[in-house]
């Protein structure tokens, strides 16, 4: 295995700190990996450009590292182009269900259309569809606050972002 | 987030799109009206979050203070873009907390009080409805980085202009006391709604090097996209308003300076105290 390989392994013990069953390799934040010269250069791309865990993820990520024995970790934030749910990987949808959290769906509808319908969210506690958009803004940028009608649970969904 | 010489912060943070090479005069009109823009985001980000905790149910609240987020997260892009332009060894906060109001060149509708509901509901319509546009348009810059921070604000702007657009639906064609509140609101409001789409001597000039888009083009989807609005809402759009403006070029109405007394304060009283 060479060094980018054995970093890559390595974030997968950095979680998000908000989400904490998901790693930064699961959200699909780490963009690149590079060593150069015992330099490491690790490319992140914020999920929301507000999202104050951004700068603890940094933070984690330069410390795991440096913990591993890295001696000099470069941060590049990179913005373009801009990060989508589509990055969060497999993996990390099965884990944010798990979790209790709802998982983007694809709905097939643009974004941009101003007034379009409310998309289909699976409950993650009895998997109904019969759900409900409490509001489109949640505990966290990256979320929206939905209601199961079947079994009442209020839960998060990770909303889509494209 | 100072960043000391020789002494890297933890967090400290390093863009991938470098600055441009630019002839000193472009750089310079580059970088007022990149001030602009963080200006703009920044005020009507700390408008929003003087709700926090006082919104009109917890729903609403919380969407008031995403969006507040929303928007001081593309201000900071903006802000440490600019102090890369500027060269100087200046910091996103100095930007932010050591620059007084004649220098701020926000618009003056992202600097009026945030009223009642109705008034806040308006005053992010307004915008929304011309920083959605604008920012699908900005993507297109021949700036790299403006191209990029507009990309990615767009996303986070969809859904901002969604919800201020069904707010004023929901207002305007509500209740007899919501409607009320929402005529006022239009009353008060619209003559700051012009100035968006009137071209500074700046504006003009990037224009002409393609860095920012034709606002005419804008003002006919911000056209379109009120009409179509309001007349859901059962709403009368203005005409014939007079216009103010002033704010792009540093004259602001006098409620810039309360909101830089209290948001400058502690920079202003402890000079370099950080966290």
């Amino acid at each position: 295995m060479n060094k980018e390989e054995k970093i890559w392994q390595y974030l997968e013990d950095v979680s998000d700190p908000e989400i904490p069953v998901l790693s930064v390799v699961n959200l699909g934040v780490v963009r690149d990996v590079q060593v150069q010269d015992e330099e490491v250069q690790v490319t992140i791309t914020p999920t929301y450009s507000g999202c104050p865990a951004m700068n603890t993820i940094a933070t984690d990520i330069r410390l795991k590292l440096l913990a591993e024995g890295f001696q000099s970790v470069r941060i590049n934030m990179q913005l373009s182009p801009a990060w989508t749910t589509d990055w969060l990987s497999e993996e990390g949808k099965i884990k944010l269900e798990e979790y209790g959290i709802a998982p983007p769906v694809e709905d097939g509808g643009d974004i941009h259309a101003l007034f379009g319908r409310d998309t289909t969210v699976r409950c993650p506690l009895c998997k109904s569809e019969n759900t409900k958009l409490v509001s489109q803004f949640g505990s966290t940028a990256c979320k929206a606050l939905y209601q199961c009608n079947e079994c009442l649970e209020p839960f998060d969904y990770f909303k889509c972002l494209k | 987030m100072h960043n000391h010489e020789n002494a890297p912060h933890l967090h400290e943070q390093h863009f991938n799109t470098p600055v441009q090479e630019y002839a000193p005069e472009v750089k310079q009109l580059v970088l007022d009206y990149t001030l602009q823009l963080a200006d703009t985001s920044f005020i009507l980000g700390h408008r929003l979050s003087e709700w926090c905790g006082h919104g009109p149910v917890l729903e609403q609240d919380m969407a008031l203070s995403n969006i507040a987020l929303d928007l001081i997260g593309e201000t900071r892009s903006l802000y440490q873009y600019a102090a890369e332009l500027e060269g100087k060894g200046r910091a996103e906060d100095d930007m932010a907390y050591l620059r007084d109001t004649v220098e701020y060149k926000n618009p003056l509708l992202v600097e009026q009080p945030n009223g009642d509901f109705g008034d806040t509901i308006l005053r992010q319509f307004i915008f929304d409805s011309f920083h959605f546009f604008f920012l699908k348009e900005l993507q297109n810059s021949t700036d790299h980085r403006l191209a990029a921070i507009a990309e990615k604000s767009l996303k986070e702007s969809s859904y901002h202009i969604k919800w201020s657009s069904e707010w004023v639906i929901r207002l305007g064609d509500g209740t007899e006391e919501s409607r009320k509140r929402i005529e006022k609101a239009i009353d008060n409001l619209w003559p700051f709604s012009g100035e968006f789409f009137m071209m500074t001597a700046t504006e003009k000039a990037l224009l002409e090097q393609g860095v920012i888009p034709d606002y005419s083009q804008i003002k006919q989807s911000w056209d379109a996209h009120v009409a179509k609005v309001f007349e859901e809402a059962t709403l009368a759009v203005p005409q014939n308003v007079w216009m103010q403006s002033g704010g792009k070029e540093g004259r602001h109405t006098e409620h810039l300076g309360f909101v830089l007394t209290e948001l400058q304060y502690l920079q202003r009283t402890y000079p370099g105290l950080e966290w």
